[in-house]
């Protein structure tokens, strides 16, 4: 059976729709797809998405074992910071993408993809040779996202946090709706202004924050947000999805992750393919690409072709843009085709649509 | 979520009206347009398109998903709604009114007292 979030009845008492997803029970919907996601760009949405996971890694020897299983730098990481990250295996294939939090000098918070956390669990064990302990909070720590550009003074409102101290990117711990120790995080994944919250289930109730962000969230237009809304947003801001545009297929060089990819920190797993792969050259990339013609919209599979109808690469994420009101997705391109402005064709339903290549952003903010 | 008692249903999640004239008009289901959830694009054949039962006649495109639409019976269009070219929505807010999709003539108008009846279509949704 599916696992639930301890937010599973909230859920039912605002009429959402369910789906397995990642192995949980979560909400896709509740109003609607389209109402949700203005929500989030024009006031707030306020979304569970407790079913990440949440390992913590603490002692003398955290930062070490990090730095050996993630492609970013964590020891630029100040406590107080959090940093997107990856984990690739040896030959630079993609564990998972994850976020950083450096809690304290020597504690630090992973937060993974929720159909992972297994897999990511084992892999990470299974990389310690380190002075440190591994501990895996998934199924205690429960997480909201709120998210818009009302989210910062409606938050406000119900904490003695300074929000506008915490940066993006920066979180601080304290209280939330009168429950303890929440960590209040400047982070999202809809390219809009919010904060995820961390609540320690063991010691807060996350439905006492879901309520009181209600009760006071009329005034300020917040909708509950289900996962269809987060896709939607999170693809027109061309952020990557694991499982979709990223896999243990894929490089972070081939995703356009070589920014996250900090070769001068010294080995960490999938280096020295990352650097050969560098070296040798890209044979494909992850880009984006926008259809004019807003009756077609390009889905998750569909073949991308040549004029010939060859096909020369696969749509790894596609919706309809709401914002935009035109067809947007992502796909790995053969390295020739993957220049800004060409013209590559998206096979749908037998048909050859042109689609022109952009790199997201595709809404720029 | 409604089902209208005088509509005859299909596992496909679409209703035909007999409009007792030689005619039927086809739909999809409130339980289908809340399935999809919101309609971008409704694309449907041709007046003049001819069909065989399980024909796809055309392809309704959500936010989310796309999904094909399967002749309920043999014919012919004859009609398709307009106003979902400029208003897809209408599927979503009145799936039995204004949010019809084609008008048919089935070949055998007989063939729609086969599919089934409300009671039989709640259960395979339940």
């Amino acid at each position: 059976m599916a696992k639930r979030t301890p937010l599973y009845e909230k859920h039912q008492e605002y009429g959402a729709r369910m789906i397995d997803f990642g192995g949980f029970d979560m909400p896709v919907q509740y109003k609607g797809i389209k109402q949700e996601h203005m929500a989030v760009r024009e006031a707030a949405g306020l979304f569970d998405v407790s079913h990440m996971g949440e390992f913590i890694i603490s002692g003398p020897e955290a930062l070490k074992w990090i730095q050996k299983i993630t492609i970013n730098d964590a020891s630029s990481l100040k406590s107080g910071k959090a940093q997107y990250s990856a984990m690739c295996y040896e030959n630079g294939g993609i564990v998972d993408d994850l976020l950083v939090y450096r809690l304290q000098e020597d504690r630090f918070m992973l937060v993974v993809n929720a159909s992972n956390i297994e897999k990511d669990r084992e892999w990470i064990l299974s990389q310690n040779s380190y002075d440190a302990d591994f501990d895996d909070r998934s199924d205690t720590v429960a997480l909201l996202a709120l998210q818009g550009p009302k989210s910062p003074e409606l938050l406000q409102k119900l904490t003695d946090l300074n929000l506008n101290e915490i940066k993006f990117y920066s979180f601080e711990k304290g209280s939330v709706a009168g429950q303890a120790d929440v960590i209040v995080s400047a982070t999202g994944y809809t390219g809009e202004k919010g904060f995820e919250l961390y609540i320690d289930t063991e010691k807060a109730n996350p439905s006492v924050i879901w309520d009181t962000l209600f009760q006071h969230g009329k005034d300020y237009g917040l909708q509950a947000a289900g996962l269809g809304a987060r896709d939607t947003l999170r693809l027109e801001m061309g952020l990557a999805l694991y499982g979709n545009d990223i896999t243990a297929g894929t490089t972070p060089l081939e995703a356009r992750l070589g920014w996250l990819t900090k070769f001068d920190k010294g080995p960490f797993i999938g280096s020295e393919a990352l650097k050969k792969q560098k070296k040798e050259g890209l044979k494909r990339k992850l880009m984006g690409f926008k259809i004019e013609d807003s009756r077609q919209i390009p889905r998750a599979g569909y073949d991308i072709c040549s004029p010939d109808g060859e096909k020369t690469g696969f749509v790894t994420s596609g919706t309809q843009s709401i914002s935009l009101g035109i067809g947007i997705g992502m796909g790995y391109l053969p390295i020739e085709d993957a220049i800004e402005g060409n013209t590559i064709y998206i096979s749908i339903r037998k048909k050859l649509i042109p689609a022109t290549v952009t790199k997201p952003p595709f809404l720029k903010k | 979520m409604k089902f209208p008692d005088e509509l005859t249903y299909t596992k496909e999640h679409e209703w035909i009206r007999d409009n007792g004239d030689g005619t039927a008009t086809v739909g999809i289901t409130d339980f289908a347009q809340s399935e999809l959830g919101d309609i971008v694009f409704v694309e449907l054949e041709e007046p003049g398109f001819s069909f065989e039962k399980d024909d796809v006649f055309g392809t309704v495109e959500a936010v989310k998903t796309v999904s094909e639409l399967f002749a309920p019976v043999a014919g012919e269009i004859i009609e398709i709604n307009e106003d979902l070219e400029d208003d897809p929505e209408l599927v979503n807010s009145d799936p039995y009114g204004s949010g019809w999709l084609i008008k048919i003539t089935p070949s055998n108008p007989a063939d729609i007292q086969d599919l089934l009846d409300v009671e039989e279509y709640k259960k395979i949704i339940d």
